[in-house]
């Protein structure tokens, strides 16, 4: 029922935030900090009140939709769900803020579309009917599309095209997996059904295994996203306001990760298997790629978004690796890149909004002027190349560990990603603190440090990536009984098969 | 008492939390007291806690703080292991450390980011601690990434100007592709043996693996390479050069006293891995070889005072691994000692020197300054005879054993000692031109008024000066770490002896003749063609940076530049021209008359039409 | 009674249904092509009778009767639009009315 309630409150909430700018355009953005801190709060509540407990499902709830087609409303949060859900949550609670002062154009419709697009994002977290999952999965894009192609900046509707086509044509793929899916479960068992459990054990066998799970793959792929679907990326990154790129790379981007752990391997594990050095070997060309396409960029934005990509194909290794060290390597990249990536995406948004460029050649020597922003700044530049004690080294560390026991090329190779991380990471920031003050090609008359709610909210993310980094027990301990239970699925099913 | 190790790291943490915290809002005295207050009460706890292990005559010590991550298998902990070789490092570091962090209240006094110095440097000190007393390798990796981090931000602590910049970016960038194999051996080692503790791999190794299996091969060249990129040996040795650009303090003990030698530490920590890779292990002795004449040369050729410093710390290191490749590990670590002292020694009065002279680095601007500054002519003196192993300063000994261990090997034996003895006869050379040049002859436009710094600039060059002198006859607990290949006693000819102290002396004298009595002249010899091309290349240090920049940076640079706008990109942009053609043609069939459509209805409904009929 | 061949009654209809297509087709005037429009659907009312009157069923009569209601507010409603359609564009020639062009 809690989950209900979780996803139901934002719901409700981005409703009245949208009235409520009838009466007073301050209202909507307190209605959405109350309803995503409520949600943090319920979401602590949850976690705090299974910790240490065996059971594989913290809470769920499993309601009758449509029966006839076997489709019901079937919600269930395990570890792996609660870590994300968590994740969200916090990330919420961070984007209401860096939208605080910066969305001044109709609020009640952006915080609407915000909490919608959270909603979602907490559905697809939570769905264990494909169907429903389908359903969150395009509930959390459409409000994406309208905030960045109403708020966004001055290529605006190119990018939220963009976005929107890439993820449309890749969940189309999805939706036909999931009918073929159904499918095959109504001539092998001879009802339909759309439920996770009934669908584990639907096996399509042959060619057609692989075909199925390519629609799966991509869908996700596309949202990780990993070469060669990666290219909407940047251009929604660079024109979405802050806040969207918040979610975007905090939170959306982690909805194809979780995908891929929760339904594409386990669902197709023979083909999954046949896949993995195909799956790995596009993880290890998005790191170095996109590390090396980053490097290039003047556009802040667009950097940090290839640097996204590069990360994210560190969570490809790990998943398809497909063993504990590199599944919780990618969870715990997935969580820490969450706040990281954030962050990063923030001090942007906050630069851009002082200087009014993204242009980093236009920039220098920032230091004096603002030397919290830049230790901010240095601290996630240095958390994002992987420096040990930070949540991301954690992260990657384990995912390279574990994608070394299952393909050591792949892992060799993607291992020079952290020395590309290096490079980019430490240019970012000579190019804006360090140097010669650069104050003729920009109005620096608004350049001022971070404000004291800026410093809360960078605070907050640090100490979780401190946190991460210094005690990743925590974080481990709540995902290991979900991800060894998928991982024993998975092997009992190949091994079964490989006997028969 | 022992199980308060884990205090040493934590006060030079919490001296940077709270530098960090206040943000330089600190009066400076208080941000002084922070500083090397915290790095004095880990001294002091590392003195008792090193009398208590050494009268408790245990080999190790072992303290699990808590548990960092465990998944599966793999099993790290925040958990400390002590022994006679981390207690060496530990001592090292708190104590050098400390006596820098006093020198550096008065060297950095004027800079407007004290503070922000200070914690830099505690973090420093915190995570080379973690590094040599971290009892699995994962520890050991934050410690060596926690090094790698502040000496980036130490070397481009003057960040306004571009130069420093990229001088710490290519110091971290450098070491990042040692770390990065290292990183790899890890993978290699869990992969294998199943656990990254230190002492249950070696244990493993020693027991699974054979001598000069492929496996210990290849693991040991992975950690070798990281060691070689911490440490700044061949073929990763272009950053220590440009990483003098950071202030003087930061050269003294970051890249002198002990991050530059994590990587002896590190082949010494693992050495039975190396053991068993014979062939990896003489060429660790190579690289030694090879770096250590290479620097010396190109120290001949320098006329920035830190940098001639800088390639002698290269050189240095270069003995230090071919102890190492010819298995002599306690002599490496007696020379890693050795060598902190009286390289911190010269550092400091080097830096005393420069700022005396108003931030003037280059020598040959300098000149006749000994009347003036007293107290940095007698550093430099001590430390310089210590660096060429004039007989019974620190350095005599400690090389002495290296050289000597190297003449026993079979085989290659000869070779690496008279490689060693050529460069002890150019450390002789380079260094005491470096001296005649700095403080004797005329002055060159900059007069000292006076030497500056007070007590807390010129007590530690004096604790120093003792060090340098007397550390030789320090004996180090190191024979239950190396089982016992401690201490041996040598047996060799006179001759030997005499050569291998007449070779420092040798160079001592060229150096003489040519720059103090100037009976020889460098002119002259300067005047021919090919003296001029192969000072060019040595100056340039035989080329590597060029040589990088072809094969590295500008590939880099270039792929970068062509591909900003991703390739991939277009793949997409293809599918709009595509759609955008198909959509030209049909438009065409949109022609606004309504008759069109009806007609085209009415052609349809007769096509669809006939087709029931015919079907 | 004699009554009339069903062919011939549906051949008149399916000429009466060509002549208005054609009138639709070829008029310029919007007039004269809602006239022809009228002319299709009595054309098929007329099918409708034919057929009902052959069968000697209902229904037939009812469609037509539906038709001519259909027929009376579609003449009501476009003559309303080509109304408007004239203020607004001073014209009734389809050919000038071509904004629909894509």
């Amino acid at each position: 029922m809690i989950l209900v309630v979780l996803i139901g409150v934002l719901f409700v909430g981005g409703v009245i935030a949208w009235i409520s700018e009838r009466i007073n355009p301050d209202y909507p953005r307190l209605i959405a900090l109350v309803a995503v801190l409520l949600d943090l709060l319920l979401m602590v509540i949850l976690l705090s009140g299974s910790a240490g407990s065996e059971a594989q499902w913290l809470a769920s709830i499993d309601a009758q939709w449509m029966p006839r087609f076997g489709i019901s409303f079937y919600l269930a949060a395990d570890g792996l769900s609660g870590l994300l859900l968590l994740l969200t949550a916090f990330l919420g609670v961070i984007a209401v803020g860096s939208a605080w002062d910066e969305i001044k154009d109709r609020p009640g419709f952006f915080y609407f579309n915000l909490l919608w697009t959270l909603a979602g994002v907490l559905g697809v977290f939570t769905a264990l009917d494909l169907f429903l999952f389908f359903f969150f999965w395009e509930v959390m894009l459409i409000p994406m599309y309208f905030i960045i192609a109403i708020w966004g900046h001055e290529n605006k509707n190119y990018a939220a095209m963009k976005f929107f086509l890439f993820t449309q044509v890749s969940g189309m793929l999805m939706l036909i997996s999931i009918l073929v899916l159904a499918y095959f479960h109504y001539i092998q068992f001879g009802t339909f059904s759309f439920n996770y459990h009934d669908l584990l054990a639907v096996s399509t066998g042959g060619e057609l295994e692989m075909w199925v799970m390519l629609g799966f793959f991509i869908a996700f792929t596309t949202k990780l996203p990993s070469i060669p679907f990666h290219s909407w990326l940047p251009d929604a990154h660079s024109q979405a306001p802050t806040a969207g790129s918040v979610i975007l790379a905090g939170v959306l981007l982690k909805t194809g990760a979780y995908g891929l752990i929760r339904f594409a391997v386990p669902l197709f594990p023979e083909a999954s298997l046949a896949f993995a050095p195909v799956a790995m070997t596009l993880a290890a060309i998005s790191i170095l790629y996109c590390a090396k396409v980053a490097f290039a960029q003047s556009d802040i934005k667009r950097l940090i978004a290839y640097t996204s990509v590069s990360h994210m194909g560190f969570v490809t290794l790990g998943i398809y690796a497909w063993n504990e060290q590199a599944l919780q390597g990618a969870v715990m990249t997935m969580l820490a890149h969450g706040l990281s990536a954030a962050a990063l995406f923030m001090l942007a948004g906050s630069l851009q909004h002082r200087i009014h460029t993204r242009n980093m050649q236009d920039m220098g020597g920032f230091w004096p002027k603002v030397p919290h922003m830049a230790t901010v700044a240095l601290f996630f530049s240095i958390a994002a190349l992987g420096m040990p004690g930070l949540g991301n080294f954690i992260g990657e560390f384990l995912a390279l560990l574990g994608a070394f026991q299952s393909n050591i090329t792949l892992t060799v190779i993607s291992a020079f990603g952290l020395i590309f991380a290096s490079v980019y990471s430490l240019w970012v920031i000579q190019k804006i603190f360090h140097g010669e003050f650069a104050s003729t090609n920009f109005d620096d008359s608004q350049l001022t440090d971070l404000s004291r709610r800026e410093m809360v909210y960078f605070g907050a993310m640090m100490l979780g990536l401190v946190w991460m980094g210094m005690y990743p027990q925590t974080f481990l301990d709540m995902s290991a009984a979900a991800l060894g239970g998928l991982l024993a699925g998975s092997q009992e099913l190949v091994t079964s098969v490989v006997q028969n | 008492m022992l199980d308060l190790i884990w205090l040493l790291p934590t006060f030079s943490l919490l001296g940077f939390l709270s530098l960090v915290l206040t943000a330089g809002t600190l009066p400076k005295r208080i941000a002084a007291i922070i500083g090397a207050g915290s790095v004095g009460l880990s001294f002091a706890v590392a003195v008792i806690i090193a009398i208590q292990f050494l009268g408790s005559g245990e080999e190790y010590f072992v303290k699990e703080v808590w548990t960092w991550m465990s998944v599966g298998s793999l099993n790290a902990g925040f958990s400390f292991y002590l022994d006679g070789l981390s207690l060496t490092m530990m001592l090292v570091i708190t104590g050098i450390g400390f006596l820098i962090h006093l020198y550096a209240t008065g060297y950095m006094d004027d800079d407007p980011g004290f503070s922000r110095f200070f914690a830099y440097m505690n973090l420093f000190v915190a995570a080379m601690l973690m590094l040599v007393l971290g009892d699995n390798l994962i520890l050991l990796y934050l410690g060596w990434e926690g090094v790698g981090l502040c000496s980036y931000l130490l070397i481009g602590f003057w960040y306004t100007n571009p130069e420093n910049g990229y001088a710490a970016r290519k110091a971290f960038v450098v070491t990042r592709v040692g770390d990065t194999s290292m990183a790899i051996g890890l993978f290699l080692l869990f992969a294998q043996l199943g656990t990254l503790n230190i002492q249950d791999l070696m244990y493993a190794a020693e027991t699974q693996w054979a001598v000069g299996s492929g496996l210990a091969v290849a693991v040991s060249l992975l950690i070798l390479g990281g060691a070689v990129g911490k440490s700044a040996q061949l073929p990763l040795q272009t950053w220590l050069p440009d990483a003098m650009a950071g202030p003087t303090p930061i050269s003294a003990l970051i890249h002198a006293a002990t991050m530059v030698t994590a990587g002896v530490y590190l082949v010494a920590r693992t050495h039975i891995l190396f053991e068993l890779a014979p062939t990896v292990q003489l060429l660790v002795a190579w690289i030694g070889l090879i770096t250590l004449l290479m620097a010396g040369f190109t120290a001949l050729t320098q006329s920035d005072i830190k940098r001639i410093l800088a390639y002698s710390t290269m050189s240095q290191i270069g003995y230090m691994f071919l102890a190492l490749g010819v298995g002599a590990w306690s002599a490496s670590v007696f020379h890693l000692m050795t060598h902190a002292f009286f390289k911190a020694l010269l550092f400091l009065a080097s830096g005393t020197v420069i700022l005396s002279l108003h931030h003037e680095q280059n020598i040959f601007k300098m000149g006749g300054v000994r009347k003036q500054l007293p107290v940095s002519f007698w550093s430099f003196l001590i430390g310089s005879l210590a660096l060429t192993a004039f007989p019974f300063t620190s350095g005599y000994f400690s090389k002495d054993e290296i050289l000597l261990a190297a003449l026993e090997l079979d085989g290659p034996g000869l070779w690496l000692w008279m490689g060693g003895v050529l460069g002890a006869f150019f450390t002789g050379l380079y260094t005491f031109r470096l001296f005649f040049v700095v403080f004797f002859g005329d002055n060159k436009g900059h007069e000292p008024t006076q030497e500056v710094g007070g007590w807390n600039m010129s007590w530690p060059l004096f604790v120093l000066m003792v060090g340098a002198l007397l550390a030789g006859f320090i004996g180090l607990p190191l024979d239950a770490v190396f089982g016992g290949h401690g201490e041996e006693e040598h047996d060799v000819s006179a001759l030997i002896h005499g050569i291998m102290i007449a070779a420092p002396l040798l160079g001592i004298g060229i150096a003489y003749l040519f720059y103090y009595s100037k009976t020889f002249s460098v002119d002259k010899l300067m005047a021919s063609p090919l003296a001029k091309s192969l000072h060019k290349f040595w100056f340039s240090g035989w080329g590597m940076d060029a040589l990088y920049n072809w094969l590295f940076v500008y590939p880099f640079l270039w792929l970068a530049r062509i591909n900003k706008d991703d390739l991939v990109d277009k793949l997409y942009a293809f599918v709009v021209v595509l759609s955008r053609a198909a959509h030209a043609m049909i438009v065409k069939t949109q022609t606004g008359y309504l008759r069109w459509y009806a007609l085209s209805v009415a052609t349809g409904l007769v096509l669809i039409l006939t087709l029931g009929v015919l079907l | 009674m004699e009554s009339i061949p069903i062919e011939h009654g549906l051949i008149l209809a399916g000429i009466l249904f060509t002549l208005g297509l054609i009138g639709v087709l070829t008029r310029r005037n919007i007039v004269f092509v809602l006239m022809s429009l009228e002319i299709m659907l009595n054309a098929s009312g007329l099918a409708f009778i034919v057929a009902s009157a052959r069968w000697g069923h209902a229904e037939g009569q009812v469609m037509f009767l539906m038709i001519l209601t259909l027929a009376a507010a579609e003449v009501a409603v476009g003559l309303g639009l080509i109304i408007q359609v004239y203020r607004r564009y001073q014209t009734v020639d389809i050919n000038v009315l071509s904004e629909m062009k894509g």
